[in-house]
């Protein structure tokens, strides 16, 4: 698939821009601050309605304006879908598909697919768990929009969870008065579903990558290896093996929650289930975070989001490939490796403000970006 | 902002549920303009509503007198009680004309970010109907989202030991509609829920 056409209107440093974009290589130059990543991450935001630099959508609304909108046009063999996004800080945002209204914007979700390579990537490798977790679950969502229902399933059951605990620990601290368990239970008994449908899904994704990323790895370079996946769940805290189906993992969690529940109430937080898992990244057995050098966590990163593009290509669809800024950020190996693995993608989208970053190969159709306009060379 | 009392009025209806801003300053202006007679049958259907409507002792449904018509009904059958969410569910269910039992209003939901906990629901009333042992089945009519899951499997745990039929409203695909326009998650149930045709 392929982005043909992209409009934005009050979106970041854009009071307005249009583009026209082709099947192949587009390079966006221009010096820092002229807004080349304002116009990929759009496009990221069609494909996974949120922004890989921010966490909310305040900064992407240009400031003076009360809401940005994103219009792409997406190229799919001979199929052509048009998705309209209106951004809102504080409010939902509302979507269009066709020029028709869809009940919610998660319903766009999956006609756009794209696989996004930023400088903030190192932090798959040296960041949080949550940035690991963020990794998993955007892929998971990205294969099968279905998993964004999954995932704020699971993120309402745990929001309710974690009121309950609040309450009942500050009753608990404040009068000394027992907590009414039996709502408790419930909420268990949902965070345990939700939550094993989600662990499910991740584990067996982590099984699909290992042998991509060992691959990718491998060939973008020779220090450091083999690389290996772990997944780290927190309900089970001894690297224990951790079973497939759902409602082993349903049992495992109810299990988990039942150990953990007097700390629990003591703290007034849900401190087992998915979303205090980890995925540890691996080299030669010694933990990536921590022991790897810089080359070789860029290599990590580099590796897991060509494994994304790969499992997504192989899906039937070439994905979108966007490299953010990233040739700045990498040796000339690394740079020529990582060019030849992507340019067979249909559509590829460069940004750099160094045109002499961009191995030649990767050069392509030229935008020239600044002062809020893009040029086509 | 508008003097004094259009401005309060304003107020006022932007504080109703379902009314912006700029829908109450349209509601506002339309009775400004209005016959005094028209707002005045307006004001006393509001204080009326306050005076004269109450809450049925036994159900917790809307109701004008100690009990609601469907409790006073003695047609309708005593053994089995449809637990729904709001009075408006009610309504919903009646409409269907499928349902000849009776109904126990719960005032809404489990749900610990907005404070609500089972204490703060019909629920101890409704544990005092289900008691007096004429109750075969009790049907939970709750919302199909998260807080309604919750509040049925509460309840369904709840009333576990009284060895009652407890039932669930089934959630599926919704009729004249095209299996191709449905949600994942709708789709999913309906296929957990399916059933055999038996010819």
């Amino acid at each position: 698939m392929y982005v043909s056409h992209l409009q934005l209107a009050d979106y970041r440093s854009y009071e307005s821009a249009y583009l026209e974009l082709e099947p192949g290589i587009s390079t966006f130059v221009g010096p820092n601050g002229q807004g080349k990543t304002n116009l990929v991450e759009a496009i990221g935001y069609v494909a996974t309605l949120g922004s890989h630099r921010v966490a909310t959508d305040a900064p992407l609304v240009r400031r003076g304006a009360e809401r940005a909108i994103v219009r792409a046009a997406v190229v799919r063999g001979d199929q052509r879908a048009l998705v309209e996004l209106e951004i809102t800080p504080g409010r939902a945002n509302r979507a269009r598909l066709n020029r028709s209204p869809v009940p919610r914007p998660r319903e766009v979700l999956g006609v756009l697919r794209t696989v996004l390579f930023a400088p903030e990537d190192l932090a798959l490798v040296k960041g949080d768990p949550g940035e690991r977790r963020r990794f998993l679950d955007e892929l998971l969502v990205a294969r099968a929009p279905r998993f964004a229902g999954v995932r704020s399933d699971y993120e309402r059951v745990l929001k309710q969870r974690n009121a309950l605990l609040k309450s009942a620990s500050a009753r608990y601290f404040r009068q000394r008065a027992e907590p009414d368990l039996s709502t408790l239970d419930v909420w268990d008994e949902h965070l345990a579903a939700a939550g094993a449908e989600l662990l499910a899904a991740r584990l067996a994704l982590v099984a699909e990558l290992q042998p991509l990323v060992a691959k990718a790895y491998g060939e973008l370079t020779s220090s450091g290896g083999p690389p290996a996946l772990h997944y780290r769940s927190s309900a089970a805290p001894d690297e224990g093996h951790l079973p497939a189906d759902r409602a082993a993992l349903a049992e495992l969690l109810r299990g988990a929650l039942s150990e953990a529940r007097p700390q629990e109430l003591q703290r007034g937080v849900s401190l087992t289930g998915p979303h205090r898992d980890d995925l540890q990244l691996r080299l030669a057995d010694l933990p990536a975070k921590g022991y790897a050098s810089q080359g070789e966590a860029w290599s990590y990163a580099l590796a897991l989001r060509l494994s994304g593009f790969e499992l997504l290509r192989a899906d039937g669809d070439d994905p979108v490939l966007i490299l953010d800024d990233v040739f700045a950020e990498l040796d000339a190996e690394r740079r020529r490796r990582l060019a030849e693995h992507v340019r067979t993608a249909e559509q590829v989208l460069v940004s750099a403000a160094v045109p002499g970053d961009v191995p030649e190969e990767l050069v392509g159709t030229r935008f020239r970006v600044g002062e809020g306009r893009v040029e086509r060379e | 902002m508008y003097e004094g009392a259009v401005q309060n009025l304003i107020d006022e209806l932007g504080r109703l549920p379902g009314v912006g801003p700029k829908s109450a300053q349209r509601i506002a202006f339309h009775l400004l303009a209005a016959e005094t007679a028209d707002v005045k049958r307006l004001v006393h259907a509001l204080v009326e509503v306050k005076e004269r409507v109450r809450f049925c002792s036994v159900c917790g449904n809307v109701a004008e007198e100690e009990q609601c018509r469907i409790c006073r009904d003695p047609r309708r059958d005593a053994a089995v009680i449809c637990v729904v969410e709001e009075s408006k569910d009610v309504v919903a269910i009646e409409r269907t004309r499928e349902f000849r039992g009776r109904y126990h209003v719960l005032g809404g939901a489990i749900s610990p970010i907005e404070g609500v906990g089972p204490d703060d629901l019909r629920i101890r009333e409704l544990m005092a109907r289900l008691s007096d042992g004429q109750i075969t089945e009790l049907i939970l009519a709750t919302d199909p989202n998260l807080e309604g899951e919750a509040t049925a499997t509460y309840l369904a745990r709840l009333v576990k030991p009284m060895g009652l039929k407890v039932t669930r409203l089934a959630s599926g695909l919704p009729v004249g509609g095209d299996l191709e326009y449905a949600d994942e998650v709708t789709l999913g149930r309906a296929f957990e829920g399916r059933r055999s045709l038996e010819l």
